[in-house]
């Protein structure tokens, strides 16, 4: 066999050029371990072929988990015998992606031992990607995360490994502490993490303002995005400073950007309509010295966004417009008390009813958000629409209502 | 192997964050007032009590080596007292509260090959799936066309001169893991060959109710193919989409000769003027062609230059193309419309054009 410690031919071009070589990484990693080494081989071959080598399937795990490791067989075992099983496992991130070095030391340490010495930081949904091992690594490798402290995320039909934008830790936006809430709901739900109970995948993800750092509205089944109900503070001598020192066209970038066109400029004064702002961000993501959001903070909870499979990819909804996530909690208003009720109400129903892979959003779709409401105990709420219905069709059930009557 | 602890722990969830924040962020959690782009790469945050936190900003290949981590944890050590931080697109960020640390974190990542950037308006790293490097059902290579569009692509890392932020993700088929379904621009591996099944294999490794329910078209049906209860797929029903393979994988579509790379524009996740929108279709495909792909590289730059050249401050690539018209981006990005652009699946109806509202 040919020394592939180093690549060659196709590969060897992704060598050259100023960002990153993820080729260069690979072969790193192979200066001392023979995985690294076969890799190289195997994705050389699907270079020359234009094919990929993996096999699909291939149940395997760690004990007592049903997800966090994800089965993985060359289907050229012959030629690289060392990846022949190349088995990934997704490692739960700390909050928001921070570190101290000697963490990452000490998996580095083990996954050089007893892995590819390849890791993908991060992967989509967040966790730290360990990519390839063998079977019978799986349980020595979750033993030694366990003692570093860390524990293996989701796969398969479980609760994803929840991820959360900087938030608080270094973000003036964050509407709330973000980072709290993705540890403390991990945590909650830690059985729902390892163990598949559902009919599919289930993603959290909390994202501090509207800008959504962490994509939460296209890739949370249940979307926390940071919002606030009272006026956008203005301090005015910046807004002028932007004007004067700073030439920021106000009335080009700023007033005539704005989607509701609820901002006026004089030159001197900037006014705000705030009845009619829809909070997107725009105005303070521009003048950030000079406006900030509001100080009534808390979060809008959207649901039901996924990738394609199977019926079409579908953004977040909105489920309850304005819940408070910290306290003092007043009355008549949804605070995070309401939360876990809310979670197992939908994770209930949708366990119960739900199809074999319906996501939530699909779920939805299928009953009717009517339905839904009724099922989890929601109140309609004009602001769940970008418009009442079109189509008169409407599935009324005065039959069921009499019969309530005559119960009582 | 080394000695296994006494007691087995399960369960125990992710390390406390807290364990992991720099000082300076524990003492000013919340508190944070505002930030100031130093340069591209470079941030400050300043909190109420005057503190001040610097992120220093550098892309990685999301596919990184022992190696390379140990490498910039020896700068988290020298700079940023072991504080070390990544991004939600894969970038490394290294933290410091001394300014006169930025010069040496810059240079010294720079000196690894991570180029320092990625803020403001500017191209920033691409979020990826894993391709032919980790991957069963691939219909391309992720990180090799990752690297080469990047390549092309790095000034607009390294500086902030375009009209918006621009957002670019690649997924390996379309079961787009990665925000891919709302970006500014996507890469998207595809196939374009119905399955091929492997009768004596799926007598034993495949569920057929769940692999008939898996088909949303309805094209794979039951069948007896030598008497022993398999499926068969109506090949002019099929989309391609891979949910029958992902069920049973004794379906694959992997064809090195049909499958290939669709390139979306438009869409978004933040909610910044226009809400949130998916990626539209613009080339319906181009071929694989490893290890560069020089004609994706080269689709992705031509939709870059049309929307720096033509759109207004802070217009991302859908607003620009939503202001102009889907003719005009036709015809300004050079590509032909083709029966593909034209929606024929659940929401279709929604996509046609109701209007006359046209410009000639």
């Amino acid at each position: 066999m040919a020394d592939k410690t180093k690549a060659s031919g196709k590969l060897d071009e992704l060598k050259k050029g100023p960002y990153p070589s993820f080729v260069k990484e690979i072969e790193a990693a192979a200066e001392t371990n023979k995985m690294a080494h076969d890799l190289i081989g195997q994705l050389e071959l699907s270079y020359d072929e234009k094919l990929c080598h993996w096999k699909h399937g291939g149940i395997v795990g760690v004990m007592g988990y049903g997800g966090g490791v994800i089965g993985r067989y060359s289907d050229v075992p012959e030629k690289f015998p060392n990846v022949s099983h190349f088995h990934t496992l997704r490692v739960n991130q700390p909050a928001a992606w921070f570190y101290k070095t000697d963490a990452l030391r000490k998996i580095c340490d083990m996954w050089e031992k007893r892995g590819s010495s390849v890791l993908n930081v991060h992967g989509s949904t967040g966790d730290i990607v360990l990519l390839g091992t063998t079977t019978p690594q799986l349980e020595p490798v979750f033993n030694e995360l366990t003692s570093l402290g860390f524990d293996l995320g989701g796969s398969g039909s479980v609760l994803r490994t929840p991820s959360c934008c900087v938030g608080p830790a270094r973000c003036e936006w964050a509407m709330y502490d973000t980072l709290k809430y993705a540890y403390e709901m991990t945590m909650r739900y830690q059985d729902e993490l390892h163990r598949p109970y559902f009919p599919y995948k289930f993603k959290f993800k909390f994202a501090g303002c509207p800008n959504d750092c962490v994509a939460s509205v296209a890739r949370a089944d249940m979307s926390f995005i940071g919002t606030w109900k009272d006026d956008i503070q203005i301090d005015q001598d910046k807004v002028r400073w932007y004007a004067e020192e700073r030439k920021v066209d106000i009335e080009d970038v700023v007033v005539e950007r704005c989607p509701t066109k609820c901002m006026a400029w004089d030159g001197k004064e900037l006014f705000i309509d705030n009845r009619n702002c829809a909070r997107c961000m725009h105005c303070i993501n521009v003048l950030h010295l000079a406006l900030k959001p509001g100080k009534d903070r808390g979060c809008t909870i959207m649901l039901g966004a996924k990738a394609p499979i199977l019926e079409g990819a579908q953004l977040s909804s909105v489920l309850v417009p304005f819940m408070r996530m910290a306290p003092p909690y007043g009355e008549d208003e949804a605070t995070a008390e309401d939360l876990p009720e809310l979670i197992d109400n939908i994770w209930e129903l949708w366990g119960e009813e739900g199809k074999n892979r319906e996501r939530v959003g699909e779920f939805i779709q299928r009953i009717g958000m009517g339905n839904f409401l009724d099922a989890i105990g929601l109140e309609p709420q004009a602001e769940m629409v970008a418009h009442p219905r079109t189509n008169p069709y409407v599935f009324y059930d005065l039959g069921k209502d009499e019969e309530e009557e005559e119960d009582e | 192997m080394t000695a296994e602890p006494a007691e087995r722990l399960t369960d125990i969830g992710p390390p406390h964050y807290e364990r992991f924040l720099p000082p300076v962020v524990k003492a000013n959690y919340g508190k944070w007032v505002s930030h100031e782009i130093l340069q591209p790469g470079v941030l400050v945050h300043t909190a109420e009590s005057g503190d001040k936190i610097y992120s220093i900003r550098a892309a990685t290949a999301r596919l990184i080596s022992v190696p390379k981590i140990r490498q910039f944890c020896d700068i988290a050590d020298k700079y940023c007292d072991g504080h070390i931080r990544w991004t939600s697109r894969n970038n490394v960020e290294f933290l410091t509260t001394k300014k006169e640390n930025v010069e040496p974190i810059k240079q010294a990542v720079e000196a690894l090959g991570h180029p320092v950037g990625g803020t403001g308006n500017s191209i920033t790293n691409i979020v990826h799936t894993q391709g032919w490097v980790h991957c069963h059902s691939a219909a391309t290579d992720a990180s090799g066309i990752v690297k080469a569009v990047m390549d092309e692509l790095m000034d607009e890392f390294t500086n902030m001169r375009l009209p918006g932020k621009l957002r670019i993700a690649l997924a390996c088929c379309l079961n787009m893991c990665g925000a891919v379904h709302c970006s500014d621009i996507a890469i998207l591996g595809i196939h374009r060959r119905p399955p091929t099944i492997d009768h004596d294999r799926l007598r034993k490794m495949c569920e057929i109710p769940n692999t008939v329910a898996a088909c949303p078209t309805a094209a794979v049906r039951p069948v007896t193919i030598d008497g022993n209860p398999s499926v068969e797929v109506i090949e002019e029903q099929c989309m391609f989409c891979a949910n029958c393979f992902t069920v049973c994988p004794s379906m694959p579509l992997n064809d090195p000769e049909y499958d290939g790379v669709s390139i979306w524009v438009g869409g978004k996740v933040s909610n910044a003027r226009h809400e949130p929108t998916f990626s539209k279709l613009a080339v319906p495909y181009i071929p694989n062609n490893p290890p560069r792909w020089p004609e994706v590289v080269s689709a992705v730059k031509n939709l870059v230059t049309i929307w720096t050249d033509n759109a207004r401050p802070y217009e991302r690539m859908g607003e620009w193309i939503e202001r102009i018209g889907w003719p005009r981006f036709f015809e300004m990005a050079g590509i032909d419309f083709q029966k593909e652009h034209i929606d024929d699946f659940k929401h279709a109806v929604t996509t046609y054009k109701t209007s006359a509202h046209l410009r000639f």
